[in-house]
């Protein structure tokens, strides 16, 4: 039985606080990361190239038809020894440690990526044909014409599934804990082990995530206001 | 690649049993998790405020924590307090009590409930109110009108997206060899810790998974097209899985 609840809290609240830090710098890290792969995969899937587009469509479909779980401890394997043999490969037989923050981000990034993906896709394709072709009738460059007519064209219609994936994602990091990376649950997972205050720990845990997700609902609110400025109220 | 383990009896056993758990898991977590689901999109639309406030809390909450905390907060938080209670150890659902799989069924069917109800209410809501205007005046009692014609239409509107909460239910099913429970994951951990091969047992599961994901959307599609009143062709682009 715990001797005193508040002594073991108090004790245990900073390293749980660092770890929401961790978990919050995890999951900003692979949603940048996520979204460059999710445009790469869009274009690949949206390219008039046959091979590019396969190679599109099995990343986003392999990718989301198996548990994130099973794919993060794959990744975790794949990726170290896959970095391992790279560097022996060019490095002499120095073998080293990936760090399990660096993991954690290019897993989560990968797998985010490809639901990024099917976002993308879907908002780029509901861009009237004819703004492009404007577009390419005023001699637009490419990248002018992404950035001026595409981007602005697209956003209002891929926020709503991005803020979705923003909030998996966050969710989702509580899942590196398998892999015995110290964010934010592994941490509460210590600390309920060594209070022996299981319950209290797992809602701490679970009450910080809901605080993140919650925050970060407002703040998406507020994005979807501001590139849907300017169109009609729906 | 090494498949070599595969022809010894105990790892099929493992696998199957695991197979075998996990869809068990999937069935009673969606046919508990739906019926919870409607009574949540009930209460929110129909309920006293008071409990419908709480249903949206609890909602909140659900959706807002990772299902992993969920799981160890039942299993590891709420199930070491439960021999605290006076008696229960002695009861006949104590046995019940000590299983990983009760766990997993109740975080499972909780999720469910949370977020198939957000979509139910959305689909109950989009019903249009001449409908059950009509039902009502063909004298039809408020239960009847809800199981006749309010949530068969609510369900033909929102399937694809019913489709789409199955599949994550399935998916979501690995974290459970987390507590300890004989699934897919916990057999092809089982096979690496003893046979040190890495990839062979997580890409067979890997597999397994994809064909069941495939098998799943081919016969809610099935359905989806055999529903009375679905529409005779397509409505739209459909995804394979959801995006």
């Amino acid at each position: 039985m715990p001797s005193d609840h508040s002594d073991g809290l108090l004790e245990w609240l900073g390293p749980i606080l660092q770890g929401a830090l961790v978990t919050l710098e995890i999951a900003l890290l692979a949603y940048a990361i996520g979204l460059g792969l999710g445009l790469l995969g869009a274009t690949a899937r949206l390219s008039p190239w046959r091979p590019l587009r396969g190679l599109g469509t099995a990343y986003s479909t392999l990718v989301r038809a198996i548990p994130e779980l099973l794919l993060i401890i794959l990744l975790y394997y794949a990726g170290s020894q896959a970095l391992n043999a790279l560097f022996a490969e060019f490095g002499g037989d120095t073998h080293i440690e990936i760090s399990g923050f660096v993991t954690a981000v290019g897993v989560l990034a990968f797998v985010q990526g490809a639901y990024m993906t099917e976002v993308f896709r879907g908002a780029i394709q509901a861009i009237p044909k004819g703004q492009l072709e404007a577009a390419d009738a005023y001699g637009f460059s490419r990248p002018t014409r992404f950035y001026r007519i595409v981007l602005p064209g697209m956003l209002p219609n891929a926020l709503p599934g991005m803020s979705n994936l923003w909030l998996i994602l966050v969710k989702d990091t509580a899942l590196i804990s398998v892999i015995g990376f110290e964010e934010l649950f592994f941490t509460a997972q210590q600390a309920a082990a060594s209070t022996r205050d299981y319950a209290l720990f797992y809602a701490l845990a679970g009450a910080l995530y809901l605080v993140m997700t919650l925050g970060s609902n407002a703040l998406f609110a507020r994005a979807e206001r501001h590139v849907r400025r300017g169109q009609p109220s729906t | 690649m090494d498949f070599s383990w595969l022809s010894d009896p105990f790892y099929q056993k493992a696998l199957w049993t695991g197979f075998v758990n996990t869809l068990w898991l999937v069935a009673v977590s969606a046919v508990c998790g739906f019926a919870l689901a409607v009574s949540f999109a009930m209460i929110r639309l129909r309920g006293p405020r008071p409990l419908a406030m709480l249903v949206t809390g609890l909602t909140t909450v659900v959706r807002g924590t990772p299902l992993l905390v969920q799981l160890f907060f039942f299993y590891d938080g709420v199930g070491r307090l439960l021999p605290e209670i006076p008696g229960l150890q002695e009861s006949v659902i104590w046995p019940l009590l000590r299983d990983p799989f009760f766990y997993g069924a109740l975080t499972f069917t909780l999720s469910v409930g949370a977020y198939t109800g957000e979509v139910l209410r959305g689909a109950l809501l989009s019903v249009p109110e001449g409908e059950l205007a009509a039902g009502r005046a063909f004298g039809l009692n408020p239960w009847q009108i809800l199981y006749r014609l309010w949530l068969p239409r609510a369900i033909q509107m929102c399937l694809p997206t019913l489709t789409g909460e199955l599949i994550l239910l399935l998916k979501s099913v690995p974290l459970v060899s987390t507590i300890a429970m004989m699934d897919l994951l916990k057999a092809a951990n089982m096979v690496r810790d003893e046979t040190f091969l890495v990839y062979e047992p997580l890409l067979l599961i890997a597999g397994i998974y994809l064909a069941l994901t495939l098998v799943l959307t081919s016969v809610m599609r099935l359905i989806e097209h055999r529903f009375p009143g679905a529409r005779p062709v397509a409505p739209k682009r459909r995804r394979l899985l959801p995006g």
